[in-house]
């Protein structure tokens, strides 16, 4: 095992994948690092990861088969606002479920066959606004340094944290506006730097192909609303990623939000949460969200097998996610003032405990 | 064949369609028995990242890596699925009274 020390926090946090942060992660041994795991013996493992199809198709059925339910049922009301209801329950299949299919088919674990994963995953992309090929290898750079400053582009609240970013972000509004920009850029020919940095050179130009198919289908959709002289087609491609936000991120910042950054323990820096079943549906299980960082091959319908089988290792899952809320608000307030300020989970008693001789600078900032 | 014969494991212990990880003088091996029970082994580390295949899943003549599900196909050692680019180095395997065999 590599010897890693804490990364020094009397600095200020820069977290630019090109910035002071990001080196010092990685001549900390932060980067790319070797993460604790709990042990699960390997006949059980293997029986965890074994892949289906039957699942993912059952819940791709619902899932779309929904949406064209209340999109037509929208479109009928149109005009009225009896058309209300059923857009807002549309925008979130829409624009929140479609994050957890990004995710899961990224993954390439929905799905034992890989080309429906692949389908899936692109459907999803292009509803959630990020470039599939952009994002599969920013979110291996999420799974490999998790929360690592400067080294993991997938932060979702940065400290000290901005909530006005926050509340915003309920309704979609940086997410699309960032999404809008890289879109552009990458139609026109352009990988920023950052994404240079984890987008292999290989890859770079599919990333620019697929950017220039979306824009020519948005430029076709604002076409055919000046022609049509109605929002109606936007309201059912596009904007549902505004308005139908706020259940990916109501669930996603519970991921990481308030917890540790700079650690290689996943006990420490991600929270698993009990949720409802329409939410789980939605979120497709990504609330056990420690399970899936520590075993990311384990697709989405054995999480909740696996947490039974690890949770004696793990801090306890928050009940629900006013739970989390409860503790993560208070969270970033502590952060406005104090960018070190995380919360420490605890462990129970038949847990390993934590890894002091790389985590024992921890405690006094979870003070 | 020529090379250097070394003594992994026995047969049975490796399930059909699983892999393990085999450690010799310093560097690290995956052994493979596929469903059609025959043996292969490869590289035993990602050419990804410093992740040990053995832990990852078989899936007919796939190996998944368990970070972050880059395939490689075990027999031939080529990557097949980004993350991963670059392939894995391949070594000849050979049952010998019951016992499986890796010439490095």
């Amino acid at each position: 095992m590599r010897e890693v020390a804490m990364a020094d926090h009397t600095k200020k946090r820069d977290y630019s994948l090109l910035g002071e942060s990001g080196r010092t992660a990685v001549e900390m041994g932060l980067a790319a690092a070797e993460w604790y795991h709990t042990e699960v013996p390997r006949k059980d493992m293997k029986a965890l990861m074994q892949r289906s199809d039957a699942p993912a198709i059952r819940d791709t059925i619902i899932w779309l088969g929904a949406m064209i339910i209340l999109a037509a049922l929208g479109i009928y009301f149109w005009g009225s606002w009896l058309c209300v209801p059923f857009f807002l329950a549309y925008g979130v299949l829409y624009g929140s479920a479609s994050d957890s299919r990004w995710h899961e088919c990224g993954h390439g674990t929905a799905f034992k066959t890989r080309w429906m994963n692949d389908a899936v995953y692109q459907i999803a992309c292009f509803m959630i606004m990020r470039n599939p090929v952009t994002w599969r290898w920013s979110h291996t750079r999420h799974h490999t340094d998790t929360v690592i400053v400067g080294r993991d582009p997938e932060i979702a609240v940065m400290r000290p944290p901005d909530l006005l970013r926050l509340i915003l972000n309920f309704f979609g509004v940086l997410d699309v506006r960032h999404a809008m920009v890289d879109m552009l850029r990458n139609a026109f020919g352009v990988i920023s730097a950052e994404e240079k940095t984890f987008i292999p050179e290989m890859e770079q130009p599919r990333a620019i192909f697929i950017a220039r198919i979306w824009l020519a289908i948005y430029v076709v959709m604002i076409a055919t609303v000046i022609a049509m002289g109605s929002m109606l087609p936007l309201v059912l491609i596009g904007l549902p990623r505004l308005y139908g936000a706020w259940h990916h991120v109501l669930t996603g910042l519970l991921q990481h939000g308030g917890l540790a950054d700079n650690v290689i323990d996943h006990r420490l820096n991600s929270r698993t949460v009990h949720m409802n079943p329409v939410s789980r549906f939605i979120y497709w299980n990504m609330n056990y969200h420690v399970e899936h960082h520590m075993f990311p091959m384990v697709p989405y319908h054995a999480l909740p097998r696996l947490h039974a089988l690890i949770k004696h290792d793990l801090p306890a899952a928050n009940p629900s996610m006013w739970s989390g809320y409860r503790e993560m608000i208070p969270a970033f307030q502590r952060q406005l003032r104090n960018e070190d300020y995380f919360l420490k989970r605890e462990l129970p008693a038949t847990a390993r405990p934590y890894r002091e001789e790389f985590h024992a600078e921890l405690a006094p900032a979870a003070q | 064949m020529s090379g250097n014969w070394i003594e992994v494991c026995a047969v049975e212990e490796i399930d059909e369609e699983d892999v393990m990880r085999f450690d010799h003088q310093g560097r690290t091996f995956a052994v493979y028995r596929s469903p059609d029970d025959e043996f292969f082994a490869t590289d035993g580390l990602c050419t990804h990242e410093y992740v040990h295949l053995a832990d990852g899943l078989v899936m007919d003549e796939i190996i998944e890596c368990p970070k972050h599900n880059g395939r490689f196909n075990y027999k031939t050692g080529e990557a097949k699925g980004a993350p991963v680019c670059v392939n894995l180095s391949v070594y000849p395997v050979k049952v010998e009274d019951g016992a499986v065999f890796i010439s490095i």
